[in-house]
């Protein structure tokens, strides 16, 4: 988990955009996605999304290793979609109380490939970018607070930390005669204790880091940048990529005629 | 007053006139009437007994101790170059005992930048001091890691990350560099990287070191002064601060017993320990591991695969037996607490099995990993590196019932055990807020409450004072006569010699740097 966030080893073009374009460009796609329910805008997006793989060193293998609860989650919600939802046009499947028609595959595979459309930026963006230098990008170029950016940084450091943690903290616990058998209440139990062992490690660690941090002058008023958060015509091919894939959903689909607002 | 210029280091001057400092919340100082004056260029290694506020000290110096705001309460004056610490960030820097809290950055290079930043040094600037630093503190040399700017600090050894912490203080270019047990959670071999790395760097820019640790013989000849503060500072008005002050072979000559006493480790001072009287030639088996492969992960799922995880180490077969003690040794990283831990049934293998004899297992099948909680603590007892992690109520006393209570036996021993471990006194007090020594003993003392016929300890000694080791060897000891098997993992030589037994050497790990990518890769 605390490799997980770094990208050595990563080439891929996008690693070199500015988070901060790109950050732009998710949003674009997932703001137009949500403001339909239709399958040609949805599909069209996945198509080019998927199309973008590479450039940010993202294979399918990899997609479905980082995102599989994710992507059963998306398919199963398509599925119940398409059989709960009210009947139109042919039915293509009637059992019993279940009935799949026309009008409900359609919905529930907007639905399918809507989740899929909007979760696959978020984690294209995840896969090309590191959190360090998207903190460097939102303080220099958002004008984010510097305090608040790099205490959240060094705060995520922690958090990877804490998962090591909360394994050990089990076993010492474990090796108390404290287990998670018995009921579920005993287990509730059990898990709160843990939860509160892991609380007083985290609050010691954090209390601890904050003092590395303030002795090394964190805090101060003026402070200096290591690496410069640049902008460099890369993101605005990546602000127009996003454009072109927000614009090219919604025109396909209102060509298509089945563009619906959520609302309607 | 930042320090733009990349000129030399100019060392730092200490003066404390009647200083001293009550913390918030707290009814009595932690440190109080101390005069003390170091001069610039000096090497001080600060000695006391535990309450003595070596901390505090060293934490006011780096000026991270507190604000104006809240209701601590500072007499005196202490002063660094004439000018309050809080004053002139980064004219001192401060490492401290817990390596990972050490790191801020999760890549290398802009961790040594943080500081250098933070006193807005131009960005040219940090670079070069960030170049210069790594090569200071041997991060780059073939034979200390060779480590890339972008290399990642998670991916670091405890004492890789204490000398990038040196790195990241010196790309400050502090007149005074003050080090807070700085090799506490160091094995052997890491203790003397850091240390040999802090001489290179005093010798270099000629910057004031203070340090604090009580191991002397790592620091003596470093230091050319050795400032003992008086114990209990802060119990009485009146009292001078400083007990003694000098050259370290004087001072270690004149205070030797009273140290001793207080515990700190003088050099060539091995604690008298009680030695075992009966061990056995032939003694009855408890517990067995047969070819094992051992890892701390749990097998992984890629989509619909389970994966099992790659071993720190494997083929290991050991044998525990009753009265006898086993030590396990190896480099770091070699799995060696993943091993206790596999054994101790709180891991599942990941290949090969523990098992355990009927003697021990009274009757719940073979394997520790599938006994419940309550089985196995009546059975294999597990002592922590770190004390609190164990910890599963708010009293001292509780703390102790708690296994019998579960057991529903047992509670009659609690009383011997809180005797012979010093602990009567402290019955009521809440377990975090014991010392350092107070905590270990109370940690073993909770296991052993449920009287298990195997006793696993990873590096019971690590950080502990020689007042604390002693009883704790002496009591293993007394307690391996009496029957109980005792494992423990440990870099501690002498320790190892009180307990006698046998010896597991575990090789350097079998996993290679490409399964530990592929590991955090996924």
């Amino acid at each position: 988990m605390r490799d997980a966030l770094n990208l050595r080893g990563n080439q891929a073009l996008l690693t070199r955009a500015n988070p901060l374009a790109k950050f732009g460009s998710v949003f674009l796609i997932s703001l137009v996605l949500a403001l339909s329910i239709d399958w040609v805008s949805a599909s069209t997006a996945l198509v080019a999304e998927l199309a973008l793989f590479p450039l940010a060193g993202l294979t399918l293998r990899l997609l479905w290793q980082r995102a599989w609860p994710l992507i059963i989650a998306a398919a199963i919600g398509g599925w119940s979609t398409a059989i709960v939802a009210a009947d139109s046009g042919a039915v293509l499947l009637d059992v019993g109380l279940w009935s799949i028609s026309e009008g409900s595959l359609e919905l529930g595979l907007g639905f399918m490939l809507r989740g899929l459309a909007i979760a696959l930026p978020a984690i294209l963006l995840m896969t090309c970018t590191d959190p360090t230098d998207l903190a460097d990008a939102l303080a220099q170029k958002a004008k984010l607070p510097h305090r608040f950016v790099l205490g959240s940084l060094a705060a995520m450091r922690l958090v990877g930390l804490m998962a090591e943690e909360w394994q050990t903290i089990g076993m010492a616990r474990r090796a108390r005669g404290v287990g998670s058998q018995g009921s579920p209440f005993q287990r509730l139990k059990a898990t709160l204790g843990q939860s509160f062992g892991l609380l007083v490690q985290a609050v010691r660690r954090a209390s601890r880091l904050a003092v590395t941090m303030e002795a090394r002058g964190f805090g101060g008023g003026q402070r200096t940048w290591a690496r410069e958060s640049t902008y460099s015509l890369l993101d605005v091919w990546v602000v127009l990529g996003g454009l072109v894939i927000a614009a090219g959903a919604v025109l396909a689909a209102v060509g298509a005629g089945t563009w619906s607002f959520v609302w309607r | 007053m930042p320090a733009t210029n990349s000129g030399a280091v100019r060392p730092a001057a200490i003066s404390a006139e009647g200083w001293g400092w009550r913390h918030a919340g707290r009814a009595k100082p932690a440190i109080q009437g101390l005069d003390l004056r170091i001069e610039p260029g000096e090497r001080v290694l600060l000695l006391g007994p535990s309450g003595a506020g070596k901390s505090t000290l060293l934490h006011a110096l780096a000026g991270v101790l507190g604000d104006e705001e809240d209701d601590s309460d500072e007499t005196g004056s202490l002063l660094i170059d004439g000018v309050t610490p809080r004053e002139q960030r980064g004219r001192a820097g401060l490492m401290q005992q817990d390596p990972e809290t050490q790191v801020v950055l999760s890549r290398v290079g802009d961790d040594v930048a943080f500081g250098a930043e933070n006193l807005a040094v131009p960005r040219d600037e940090i670079w070069s001091r960030v170049h210069e630093a790594l090569d200071d503190v041997g991060l780059r040399t073939a034979a200390g890691g060779g480590l890339a700017l972008d290399h990642p600090t998670a991916a670091l050894s405890g004492g890789q990350k204490q000398r990038l912490a040196l790195a990241g203080i010196l790309a400050m270019r502090p007149g005074l560099i003050l080090l807070d047990e700085p090799t506490a959670n160091l094995d052997p071999a890491g203790v003397l990287e850091v240390r040999d790395a802090v001489k290179r760097c005093v010798d270099k820019t000629g910057a004031t070191l203070v340090v604090v640790e009580h191991r002397v013989s790592v620091w003596k000849d470093l230091v050319d002064r050795i400032v003992v503060l008086q114990p209990g500072t802060g119990s009485e008005a009146g009292t001078p601060g400083v007990l003694l002050d000098g050259p370290p072979d004087h001072v270690l000559s004149e205070a030797r017993t009273m140290l001793m006493g207080a515990g700190v480790w003088v050099p060539g001072y091995v604690p008298a320990t009680r030695a075992r009287r009966n061990e056995p030639r032939t003694a009855q088996l408890l517990l067995a591991a047969q070819d094992l492969s051992v890892s701390r992960e749990k097998p992984r799922r890629k989509g619909f695969r389970t994966i099992p995880p790659v071993p720190v180490q494997s083929g290991i077969s050991a044998q525990v037996r009753a009265g006898q003690a086993l030590t396990i040794t190896g480099p770091n990283g070699a799995g060696k607490s993943t091993f206790a831990l596999t054994l101790a049934g709180l891991l599942a293998p990941v290949d090969g099995t523990v098992s355990a004899a009927v003697e021990l297992s009274e009757g719940v099948g073979m394997d520790p990993f599938k006994w419940k909680a309550e089985q196995l603590i009546s059975r294999i007892g597990t002592v922590f590196q770190e004390p609190e992690h164990q910890f599963v109520t708010g009293k001292v006393l509780d703390e102790l019932m708690f296994g019998p209570r579960h057991l529903g036996h047992g509670e009659e021993r609690v009383d011997e055990l809180l005797e012979r471990l010093r602990l009567t006194h402290l019955v009521d007090a809440n377990p975090y807020t014991l010392s350092g020594g107070e905590k270990r003993r109370l940690s073993v003392a909770t296991v052993l409450a449920a009287h298990p016929k195997v006793l696993v300890l990873d590096e019971p000694t690590f950080g502990q004072d020689a007042n604390t080791w002693a009883e704790l060897a002496s009591f293993l000891s007394e307690l391996l006569d009496a029957g109980t098997a005792v494992v423990s993992v440990t870099h501690d030589q002498e320790f190892s010699a009180v307990l006698g037994g046998t010896e597991l050497q575990l090789g350097p790990s079998t996993r290679t740097e490409n399964d530990r990518q592929e590991a955090g890769a996924a």
